[in-house]
């Protein structure tokens, strides 16, 4: 194993603009109270970048604490049961504390310590980035307070476990539908009220500039590797790469490194939950009766309403893909036509669960059976010759209680 | 400007130039139309006029209300439940203007529920059913392109923050785009009765009053109590209180017209 080279971090854009948009989407729709934070945040992040020590710190704890690079597996039961293409998975299941997550984490942890901020706030919803965040901050020592809504609270109750033994905070809220997003509502009045000395280690590629670049950039490390572990197993780049898409950060860490690759597809797959027609779901592109361009929670993107404005509460399976918005960045993929969105429903998304366990020994996410659940779809109408790479973003131990209750185990 | 029709910021001029003649800041009363029911916040505005409300903020309900504390919060998740929408607030508007109500009124609205109206369409209708500005807390003036060009067409007010973050840049910038007043965060936090303002309210104050000349400012967020209008009436146009009264509704129409009548006596009386 090597270290990662620092140098490609990041993989160079044209998009956000200077003012955070990515085409019509992105910006920065937020109270005065926290633009001079925002821009004070931009200015850091930048300066960071530009700065070889932060990157080489930054490269050292993901290759010594988070376990980087993770392996890219080649599926093979899985690829000969559904006999089409060869499907090869980026183990971000494998990365410290079981998702892609920590990626973003890390990075901003480490930028809140360089800034001399104490005091990190942070939301969960599958629980997932609360104990990413809860981790850095015991690794780097800083003060950690995770939003959580109490329903996510009693479907990840593992997590909430976790993030209270590594030192955090769990603060349960109870405001609207008790989801990921009003965890973030209220991160967003916690920062607005403690915005001198609080870091918001914001967890999804969303929110007001620069969260959805600077979240994009931290995640991007997961397909500069892929990209460069499949050219060395399979000799070329995959037809077609595919990842589920709540906010959508593993998507744009996986999709980033293939942009400028015409021949490559990339799909993204949101959250079918039971079923379109059912209306309950967390489908913001395939619904266009209940989901259209707006403003939520400080940036422009496609969000699920009502006619008047208000915002509809989600439902998925799954507690990480279950918000009514998306990270501009993929609502610019899609009107560009360089990503293509679909969706797995709660029982697609249950079976693919079972079907890659029983197959590969690899106990999947929810969310992330939402992929698997794609590539199940996907990889029969695929010669064999056609390669499938499936981001792996996190492992299921977290489900077990919400997939032994949905499938009936004993 | 076509200023036959720029009826919004004129009216809103003159209110201050009203309280400045009387050497008293504007008492401007936020309530959330639709709270507790869509008849009894038509009631509570008439009340605060009856104390002597000078200009109203009036709260169009959104679900995701992100600057607001619990209070409002759960004033406004209540009139959502009771079915209040952007058209029906201009609707009740129109009313209480038929009845002869004549004191400014801002619509305080997140950006969601005016995008889904339509930005044009909103503000035509709003200016037709007799609204004269617009407070919008997540459009910082960088996003202000969007609504801008429609206020100024109709003449009416859009009304950015100074929050005590910031810099003084951004309070030149805020001042050059200002259209109406300024509203000036008392704190760094979301809306709610406090038991105090802040002690550096007055310096912060006046590092904006010495860049803001003449342009109104407002202040609001966490103002409560008759002995806060005093401290800081000498260094205000006007200033919001919002939910020490949506507390108040929810006690009765007596205690809502005696809280009301003690913040606006309170503007007479020196600190």
């Amino acid at each position: 194993m090597t270290t990662p080279d620092p140098t490609i971090r990041v993989a160079s854009t044209d998009v956000p603009d200077e003012r955070g948009y990515f085409g019509p989407f992105g910006g920065r729709f937020v109270p005065e109270t926290l633009v001079p934070a925002l821009d004070e945040l931009e200015a850091a992040y930048r300066a960071a970048m530009a700065d070889p020590t932060f990157q080489a710190e930054l490269a050292h704890l993901q290759h010594s604490y988070t376990g980087r690079p993770t392996p890219v597996s080649y599926a093979k039961r899985l690829s000969e049961h559904l006999g089409g293409a060869q499907i090869y998975l980026k183990r971000e299941d494998l990365a410290h504390t079981g998702a892609h997550k920590i990626n973003n984490a890390l990075g901003q942890a480490l930028l809140a310590k360089r800034m001399g901020k104490q005091r990190v706030i942070a939301e969960t919803g599958a629980g997932q980035h609360g104990v990413a965040s809860a981790t850095a901050a015991a690794l780097l020592g800083l003060d950690c307070h995770v939003y959580m809504g109490s329903v996510d609270m009693a479907r990840q109750r593992p997590n909430v476990f976790r993030m209270k033994l590594l030192g955090a905070e769990v603060i349960p809220v109870e405001s609207g539908s008790k989801t990921l997003k009003d965890a973030i509502n209220e991160s967003i009045r916690d920062w607005v009220t403690n915005v001198r000395d609080t870091f918001y280690l914001l967890g999804s590629a969303l929110g007001p500039h620069p969260y959805p670049m600077m979240v994009r950039d931290f995640q991007s490390v997961i397909g500069i590797e892929a990209r460069q572990q499949i050219l060395d197993q399979a000799g070329r780049l995959p037809d077609l790469c595919i990842a589920c898409v709540g906010g959508g950060s593993n998507a744009i860490g996986l999709f980033h490194a293939f942009r400028a690759d015409e021949g490559v597809a990339l799909l993204g797959v949101e959250a079918g939950g039971r079923g379109i027609d059912s209306g309950e779901h967390a489908a913001r592109f395939a619904d266009p009766t209940i989901s259209r361009p707006g403003v939520l929670q400080g940036t422009r993107s496609y969000v699920m309403q009502n006619e008047d404005g208000q915002i509809l509460n989600t439902h998925s399976i799954s507690a990480g893909l279950d918000y009514a918005s998306v990270g501009p960045e993929h609502a610019y993929l899609r009107q560009t036509e360089r990503a293509g969105y679909t969706i797995a429903t709660d029982d697609d998304a249950l079976a693919a669960f079972r079907l890659l366990s029983e197959l590969e020994g690899i106990i999947p996410a929810l969310e992330t059976a939402h992929a698997v659940a794609e590539v199940i779809k996907q990889a029969p109408k695929l010669p064999k010759e056609a390669m499938i790479l499936v981001n792996l973003s996190g492992r299921g131990d977290k489900d077990l209680d919400t997939v032994i209750e949905a499938l009936g185990f004993d | 400007m076509n200023h036959s029709k720029a009826r919004g910021l004129r009216a809103i001029a003159a209110m201050f130039d009203l309280a400045r003649q009387a050497g008293r800041p504007a008492f401007l009363p936020f309530f959330p139309m639709g709270y507790p029911s869509p008849e009894a916040s038509l009631d509570a505005i008439r009340t605060l006029a009856a104390a002597g409300a000078d200009g109203f903020e009036i709260g169009v309900p959104f679900s995701d209300p992100l600057a607001d504390g619990p209070t409002i919060q759960a004033a406004t998740q209540i009139a959502l439940e009771k079915g209040m929408t952007v058209p029906k607030v201009l609707a009740s508007i129109k009313t209480l203007r038929a009845e002869g109500l004549t004191q400014p009124i801002l619509l305080f609205s997140y950006v969601n529920p005016l995008l889904a109206y339509g930005i044009d369409e909103l503000i035509a209708a709003a200016n037709a059913a007799g609204v004269d500005g617009l407070i919008i807390p997540d459009l910082p003036p960088e996003e202000a392109d969007l609504f801008a060009g429609a206020c100024d067409e109709h003449g009416m007010a859009l009304v950015f923050f100074l929050a005590p973050t910031s810099s003084d840049e951004r309070v030149r910038l805020v001042v050059n785009q200002a259209r109406g007043f300024i509203y000036v965060l008392s704190l760094t936090g979301v809306t709610g009765a406090r038991r105090d303002l802040p002690p550096d309210l007055s310096d912060f104050l006046g590092r904006v009053r010495v860049q803001a000349g003449s342009t109104p400012l407002v202040l609001g967020f966490g103002i409560s109590q008759p002995e806060h209008v005093r401290s800081i009436a000498p260094h205000v146009d006007g200033f919001i209180v919002g939910s020490a009264l949506v507390k108040a509704a929810a006690a009765g129409t007596d205690s809502l017209h005696e809280l009301a009548l003690r913040l606006r006596h309170a503007t007479y009386e020196e600190s």
